[in-house]
């Protein structure tokens, strides 16, 4: 008996439906029979299902993605490689791309979230881009929840275990808190490299004839069709997914990661095309490779690498063990390829080849175990779906929210101690930031600011989402978010760039949630081609719900912008007592969905205030032509808690107060209202920056080197001792992480 | 001055370490673990990182490295030898410094900026500070609370073989060590990373007494 005929046949196959259990559709399975005229093997049967799961395919978001906005003079690769280009000029270009294991790090929080990282690195340096910095972008439930303190813990040691070892620094990103995603947090993480563009790698499988190498770690049972897993709906009472969670290994991932850029140095000649085996393993990474060539191939299952036994061609397609990479390579040239991985201690073998027939052949033990055409199983049948307008936006007050003043000091300190406001530090410092010794700018600033070595230039980067102003309107809402993400890149000095993004949603069967997604990609495009950032790559992570309930609308969006001497590189902390704090943007009555709003009624409501995109861009113009003229000696964008926050986070990085007056009213203090900034100017650059503003600026005050910080508003004067406040703001997240 | 900067698998700070030496002008470069030669190098550097992905205690597998010899040897006709973070680790695993880097006292990694004094100012690392004087290094490590039984300790103190100390303890380190030296005093390794301190552009150049004192250590030495 051969090891296959243990499996179930076609007609068990067909008869037990079992592939109902692997989120193919009774329709994709009838369309399968009816296009190879045959019933398909077991094997057939789970590769279709990992191609065609939505985390593969996205046969469900496509219909939407396809509206991004991708092109404009700086890109050189967009969506649809392993992540997307940019040049930044000097033969140079950028390479980012996110990604979300949303499901695997609520299942096992620190493999989930490290092998996150590990997954986006490998996009990145497949590209032939030598990784640079990584980012994290994490949403959680509520900290007075025992089980999101567990994976708070588990997630961010995840990230740190992983990012650390391997030597690339984690820069940034930002965390919030939500009881949404208490039964389903958020761990998107997007990486940035650089490279020579003419460095650059393509995952596409070439030339007939031509080998495909195995790179990497060997195969194991791990992550067994976790494709599928990622595009299902959690429940409570299903815990027992843990098979589907992989397991990293960051020592051998700096391995492979060191030796592949090694290879595209040394033989860019003769490598065809590289692609990390990501998501459905080597079964999508080879598939996608020949069917992007429009090629066929066959592989040798026999062949590939295994640290189990008696593993099974399903099992050796659809797994995701970590640290693999293959590589298409011409054809008689193989061995410097393969010698130079065992140099390294790393398996490197030949398993197929590229073939002219179109067809994605599997052998195993003597028989052929999968023949099937190869752009039917790369294509899933797309899916429209039907959209709704949510009934509670239907619903929503146009009337703006009335924050309580009755006791403005209570409010502010209540404020900064607020989880999405508090000083994040706690966590961050269990990532290292400054491996590299590149890192201008590290965590708590607007931006991240890594140097270029050997070159003038800096990039900026930063994730950042408010998914509340997305759940009261998705078209707004995602329109702040890019503003969001570009204010804090132009507040380091930077031209933002381009966009990545993370799109993280609820099931998109329910048409209510689809129509978020549509809304929310609409948004992102509206204000990408107002700042001229195009989104080059991103992810969707859809099915984010657990018993029905789906987090709010969550479109991470990572941003990359260039500063071209870095010398100019702003920061956001008060330098010099005597220095004028002006605000630039105008403030109006924006408090549905606010943090205020939050904290004062424990929910959100109402319709989401304006934003206005010519108004965004003049405010950024105006700062980023400050910074370039050196007008400024600190920037900070304002964002949740308003200009209040904003005052306290530049004082307290600066470990100097302020004394600020307005005519508003003091709840203006805690507006969110978009396009502000901000900043703090020397005495003697008063006059020019002032002309330079004009009515658009408004003159709040001084920074000083008085212990208390001061704020006179129209109906009162508050004042609050800086060491108690920063106190507060900086070990919130602490204390009530032990609470 | 010809410097070695050693890199296991598992290194991550080699490059680091390679620029800042180059900063400062020293031909330096990076020589693989794999090899067992170090004769034309004047100082050896043992850079951060996790070697061999330190998955059974840090430092432990890097000892046996083919490197290994020759840096004993090194160490034995008195050249200078630095061990930063992973470097420091394997110098004691190695025994080439006394006492072992545990868990920090609350487990995880953390990576900050912390002041450091000056504990030893006549020693080929410092001699460009001040006695006291204090200095601010970045550090990165989930392993670096220094242990040394009492006796040992002891000795360290008596002969002055501390050169560096936490102003603020983060990990734990037994009497705040932060950075120790062999009774030679060419044998060191310290848990901060000087070599992240070095450029003006990261916002923090309180690292570059250090890479001036090995300079001006070993340019005496030569001269001498």
């Amino acid at each position: 008996m051969t090891k296959v005929s243990k499996e179930m046949s076609p007609e068990q196959v067909r008869d037990s439906k079992i592939y109902l259990d692997w989120s193919l559709t009774q329709e994709e399975y009838e369309l399968i029979v009816a296009t190879l005229d045959r019933l398909p093997n077991f094997t057939e049967t789970g590769i279709f299902s990992g191609m065609w799961s939505e985390h593969v395919s996205y046969k469900k978001s496509k219909p939407i993605l396809k509206k991004f906005w991708s092109q404009n003079e700086r890109v050189l690769q967009g969506p649809g490689e392993g992540a997307g280009i940019l040049d930044i000029g000097d033969g140079q270009a950028v390479v980012f791309k996110a990604e979300s294991h949303n499901h695997p790090s609520f299942v096992e929080p620190y493999e989930g979230a490290a092998t996150g990282i590990g997954g986006i690195l490998r996009d990145i340096f497949s590209m032939g881009a030598q990784p640079i910095a990584a980012l994290d972008s994490l949403r959680f439930g509520e900290l007075n929840n025992p089980r999101t303190r567990h994976l708070v813990d588990g997630i961010i040691a995840g990230i740190a275990g992983y990012g650390n070892a391997i030597g690339i620094p984690t820069v940034g990103g930002e965390i919030a808190f939500d009881d949404v995603y208490a039964g389903n947090p958020l761990v998107n993480v997007m990486a940035v490299g650089l490279m020579e563009k003419t460095a650059m790698q393509v995952g596409q499988a070439k030339g007939v004839g031509n080998s495909v190498i195995y790179v990497g770690a060997k195969t194991g049972r791990d992550g067994i069709n976790g494709a599928s897993f990622a595009s299902a709906e959690f429940s409570s009472t299903h815990e027992s997914d843990r098979s589907a969670v992989q397991v990293g290994d960051p020592f051998l991932e700096k391995l492979v990661m060191d030796t592949t850029l090694q290879a595209v140095r040394e033989y860019a000649d003769i490598i065809v095309g590289i692609q990390d085996m990501g998501a459905a393993g080597l079964l999508s990474s080879s598939s996608e490779m020949a069917s992007k060539a429009g090629q066929g191939m066959t592989l040798n299952l026999d062949l590939v690498p295994q640290r189990e036994t008696n593993m099974t061609p399903y099992e050796l397609m659809l797994s995701e063990s970590q640290e693999r990479m293959l590589f298409v390579v011409k054809r008689g040239e193989e061995q410097a390829i393969i010698d130079l991985f065992e140099t390294n201690d790393l398996d490197a073998v030949i398993i197929g080849e590229v073939t002219d027939n179109e067809q994605f052949i599997l052998e195993f033990d003597g028989e052929i175990v999968a023949d099937v055409p190869i752009d039917f199983l790369t294509h899933a049948p797309k899916q429209d779906l039907p959209m709704a307008v949510p009934a509670r936006i239907k619903e929503l007050s146009s009337k703006q929210y009335l924050p309580d003043m009755s006791d403005l000091k209570k409010t502010v300190l209540s404020l900064i101690a607020q989880p999405t406001i508090a000083s994040k530090a706690a966590l961050f410092r269990h990532f290292d930031s400054m491996v590299r010794a590149d890192t201008v700018i590290k965590p708590g600033g607007d931006a991240a600011l890594i140097r270029v070595r050997g070159t003038q230039k800096a990039l900026a980067m930063t994730t950042d989402v408010n998914a509340r102003y997305l759940y009261l309107d998705p078209l707004k809402g995602a329109q702040m978010a890019v503003a969001e993400a570009a204010r804090n890149i132009v507040a380091t000095g930077a031209l933002p760039i381009g966009i990545t993004d993370g799109l993280n949603f609820g099931s998109p069967d329910n048409p209510e949630v689809y129509y978020e997604l549509d809304q929310a990609v609409s948004g992102i495009n509206i204000m990408a081609k107002q700042l001229n950032t195009p989104i080059i790559s991103g992810n969707v992570s859809l099915y984010n719900e657990t018993d029905g309930r789906a987090i709010y609308p969550t479109p991470m969006i990572g941003m990359v912008g260039l500063l071209e001497d870095v010398t100019k590189a702003t920061t956001i902390d008060f330098k010099n007592a005597g220095d004028v704090i002006y605000l630039i943007g105008e403030t109006e009555a924006s408090f549905n969905g606010s943090e205020i709003q939050k904290m004062q009624t424990g929910s959100i409501g109402g319709q989401l205030f304006d934003i206005d995109p010519t108004a965004e861009l003049k405010s950024q113009r105006l700062v980023l032509e400050g910074i370039d003229q050196k007008l400024f000696a600190s920037v900070h964008d304002l964002s949740e808690g308003g200009l209040i926050v904003s005052l306290l986070e530049s004082s307290f990085a600066g470990n100097l107060s302020f004394q600020v007056t307005t005519n508003w009213l003091s709840h203006y203090l805690f507006s969110e209202t978009p396009s502000r900034f901000l900043v703090s100017v020397p005495a003697d650059k008063m006059s020019y920056f002032e002309e330079l503003g004009g009515q658009y600026v408004t003159k709040l005050g001084l920074v000083t080197s008085d212990d208390d910080w001061q704020i006179t508003t129209a109906t009162e004067t508050l004042a609050g001792s800086r060491a108690e406040t920063k106190k507060i703001y900086q070990e919130s997240i602490s204390w009530q992480l032990k609470a | 001055m010809r410097a070695a900067v050693i890199s296991f698998p598992g290194s991550n700070c080699d490059f680091d370490m390679l620029y800042a030496l180059q900063d400062f002008g020293v031909d330096a470069q990076i020589i693989s673990a794999k090899t067992n030669d170090l004769t034309n190098f004047d100082a050896i550097f043992l850079p951060g990182g996790f070697s061999y992905g330190d998955y059974l205690r840090t430092g432990a597998i890097a000892r046996f490295s083919p490197i290994m010899s020759a840096v004993t040897q090194a160490a034995n006709e008195g050249k200078i030898i630095v061990g930063i973070c992973n470097g420091f680790q394997i110098l004691t695993e190695a025994g080439l410094l006394p006492g072992q880097l545990l868990m920090n006292k609350n487990p995880g990694f953390i990576c900050d900026e912390v002041l450091l004094t000056i504990a030893n100012p006549d020693t080929a690392y410092t001699n460009t500070y001040n006695a006291n004087e204090k200095i601010l290094i970045p550090i990165a490590h989930g392993e670096g609370n220094y242990y040394a039984d009492e006796a040992t300790l002891d000795q360290l103190e008596n002969n002055h073989q501390v050169v560096f100390r936490y102003a603020d303890n983060p990990n734990g380190s037994a009497r705040d060590i932060a950075g120790i030296m062999n009774e030679q005093g060419n044998v060191f390794g310290m848990m901060p990373h000087p070599e992240r301190a070095v450029d003006p552009i990261t916002g923090n150049i309180d690292g570059q007494g250090f890479f001036k004192s090995i300079l001006s250590a070993i340019l005496t030495k030569v001269t001498a």
